[in-house]
């Protein structure tokens, strides 16, 4: 037995078996659900490499096997990282029934973990690169369910994510050069040149952003949120790899620089787009751009990569309760608008249904917040919390972002912090759009008392968090060890 | 035979030069399939000059399953390929020029790409380019999923060209094996989840 066959393998099986029983809905969710869990929690109590005696069978868990001739290893030092990601994706899984986020998301959900743990397993880590393009080959099922066209978001989503690998891989070849003459300028632009290319792909880094507030309307909001919070994180992390495993790039000022402007680029312009959309899922999508413009920040100004692991927690907890609120109110949406029907100036009725696509855009959703509170009011407080608003869950993570930033550039600190308050502006203009009717509706509670559960439950942990940081942070920041090169680096920034 | 051998890189060159053109100004998905499956014999015969014959033996039996797969999709739901728009900037005149435009400039670009990648043979460097450069031609005048499926298959096997002088690993040609199999089944499942039912809730 060993930990690549535990936290890749088994979930991997699991999520086959998932796709081909998900027909009973309900029970692919459970399942799934509790195995994240499990195999979180394992990867928290399971001691490696040491003799474990179950009354007559004894056994040892190793921290690797050898596929085709190369490794894969998940040992004590990683496994910290392997709890993280499964408990979380627990955590969205256990509301993909309330979202209805389609019978697919937890068997390809599940599947997409145990792929992304390869990717962190595999040494050399740069084949990463392949393991994430599959991932994101699969990820299409959850973004395009049976039935629909695909949209242009799915097609320049394939297409950007498959750009980025040729130029992680070509670059893992250039690195070896480089590490073996370190003082050959040429090569060292080069490999650095190829590098910037591959992650401006892979993480949808202006002007290769399209295909996300494209997503964000034609899919689903709960797989759309779900592949907006792994996905960037998965690639995050391999990159860290990179500069973790490279002294070249570890010790270079322009890395940091670069990051920090392509942070401060990504939370500004997104932001400023979030301001003035009239989507309430591309508002969404736009939201996850500053997100991952906060993480390239959080990257490049903290003195070790404690920030970027703790606002983990924040950010899968924001874009989880924004993703499910968007799913009940889009449902609501879609259910209320075949009804109704407009008369054409040449007195021929017409029926407006909107597809759920357009289900969320200002003009359908106009007075739905007076009959779905709940969801309307968790839209609200996770956006403010996704962007860094006080007393919400990301304001502690946000304000050391900017209290580092502002350490180093006034100015960018400035952009970043109007990247956050344009967010904001979004969320108040779908806040008026959601309760501001052309007609006054009573207030109801319409929402299933299941769903409103998982809300109510979702905005006590965003503000308890935000209230008491130091409960789970700490925790989730201590994984940043697992970079032992970044964080023992006495130049990093 | 030994002639042959000295010939081969160059017979490869001219059929993928032929079946990129092909793949770009083709209007029926019969001959883009047929097309698709001569141009990753053209690929396994340049790579076969770096890598052992069974893993470019694999390149080729892997693009003919994604060719095999994209053929049963859109031969099942034949609908999705009328559907391209054929208006006339995507027309074959203008499809035709655009690749001459690219052909022009990837054999003056490729001598120069020579000092970058000293370790690959020239006219792997030429096939890849051509395939790369010709895939993103394709990708940038589509959206129909026939088509981008092709485009990223020819952008991989140009890169898989160029890639395979430099890193002939079981593992990565395993896994970009995958890779390409998944383009192949995923573009299959965009071509017919229109024609698929919907799973409700």
């Amino acid at each position: 037995m060993s930990t690549p066959i535990i936290w890749i393998l088994i979930p991997l099986i699991i999520g086959i078996i998932l796709f081909f029983i998900r027909r009973w809905y309900r029970i692919t969710v459970l399942i799934g659900a509790i195995v994240a869990l499990l195999l979180g929690l394992s990867a928290i109590v399971l001691p490696l490499n040491v003799l474990i005696k179950l009354g007559p069978v004894a056994f040892k868990i190793n921290a690797s096997i050898n596929v085709l001739g190369r490794t894969l290893i998940l040992d004590d030092q990683v496994s910290p990282l392997v709890a993280l990601i499964y408990i979380l994706a627990a955590f969205w899984f256990s509301a993909a029934f309330e979202a209805r986020a389609g019978r697919m998301f937890v068997p390809i959900g599940l599947i997409l973990i145990a792929i992304g743990i390869a990717a962190l397993a595999v040494k050399p880590f740069l084949y990463a690169a392949l393991f994430l393009e599959l991932g994101v080959l699969i990820t299409i099922l959850l973004i395009l369910p049976p039935g629909n066209h695909p949209g242009r978001g799915a097609i320049r989503y394939l297409i950007f994510q498959t750009f980025g690998t040729p130029f992680i891989l070509m670059t893992g070849w250039l690195l070896a050069g480089v590490e073996s003459s370190p003082g050959n300028l040429e090569l060292v632009i080069q490999a650095s040149v190829l590098l910037g290319f591959g992650f401006i792909f892979m993480l949808a880094i202006f002007p290769f952003h399209s295909w996300v507030p494209m997503i964000a309307e034609e899919a689903h909001p709960y797989a759309a949120g779900f592949i907006f919070f792994f996905l960037p994180l998965l690639v995050l992390l391999f990159g860290l790899n990179f500069i973790d495993q490279y002294a070249w790039l570890r010790q270079s000022e322009e890395v940091y620089v670069a990051l920090r402007l392509a942070g401060v680029i990504m939370t500004c312009i997104a932001g400023f787009w979030a301001a003035f959309d009239r989507h309430l899922g591309r508002i969404m999508g736009f939201a996850s751009l500053t997100g991952i413009g906060a993480m390239l920040l959080a990257v490049s100004t903290s003195p070790s990569m404690e920030l970027f692991f703790a606002m983990q927690v924040p950010r899968a907890l924001s874009l989880a309760v924004w993703a499910l609120s968007l799913s009940i109110l889009q449902r609501r949406a879609f259910k209320i608008q075949p009804t109704t029907i407009n008369i054409d100036p040449n007195n021929h009725p017409q029926n407006t249904t909107p597809t759920p696509k357009e289900s969320l855009r200002f003009e359908n959703i106009h007075g739905l917040g007076r009959k779905m509170p709940l969801a309307a009011t968790s839209v609200t407080l996770a956006a403010l919390s996704f962007a860094g608003y006080p007393i919400a869950a990301g304001f502690p993570i946000f304000q050391a972002i900017w209290r580092n930033l502002a350490g180093q550039s006034t100015i960018y600190a400035v952009l970043a912090l109007i990247g956050s308050l344009s967010i904001g502006i979004g969320c108040l203009r779908s806040l008026a759009a959601l309760f501001i009717g052309k007609r006054i509706d009573s207030w109801e509670l319409n929402e299933h008392w299941f769903s409103a559960t998982f809300l109510i439950i979702g905005n006590l942990l965003i503000l308890i968090l935000g209230l008491f940081p130091q409960w789970i942070l700490p925790y989730a920041a201590a994984i940043s060890k697992i970079f032992s090169q970044i964080t023992a680096s006495p130049l990093a920034p | 035979m030994s002639n042959l051998l000295v010939l081969l890189p160059y017979i490869a060159i001219l059929s993928i030069t032929i079946t990129s053109l092909g793949l770009l100004t083709a209007r029926d998905w019969r001959w883009f399939i047929v097309l698709l499956a001569i141009q990753y014999a053209g690929i396994a015969a340049l790579t076969s000059s770096a890598l052992p014959l069974e893993m470019a033996i694999t390149k080729m039996v892997t693009g003919w399953m994604s060719a095999g797969v994209l053929g049963i999709a859109i031969a099942s739901v034949p609908s999705s390929w009328r559907l391209e728009g054929r208006f006339w900037p995507t027309g074959r005149i203008f499809r035709f020029l655009a690749a001459l435009l690219v052909f022009i400039a990837v054999f003056t670009a490729v001598p120069k790409l020579v000092e970058l990648l000293p370790q690959t043979p020239l006219p792997l460097l030429n096939g890849g380019m051509l395939l790369i450069s010709m895939g993103l031609l394709n990708l940038g005048l589509t959206a129909q999923p026939l088509r981008v499926s092709v485009g990223l298959l020819t952008v991989l096997g140009g890169f898989e060209i160029i890639y395979a002088s430099v890193e002939t690993s079981i593992l990565v040609a395993g896994l970009l094996a995958g890779v390409n199999l998944g383009i192949g089944l995923i573009g299959a499942y965009m071509i017919t989840a229109p024609e698929m039912e919907q799973e409700y809730e």
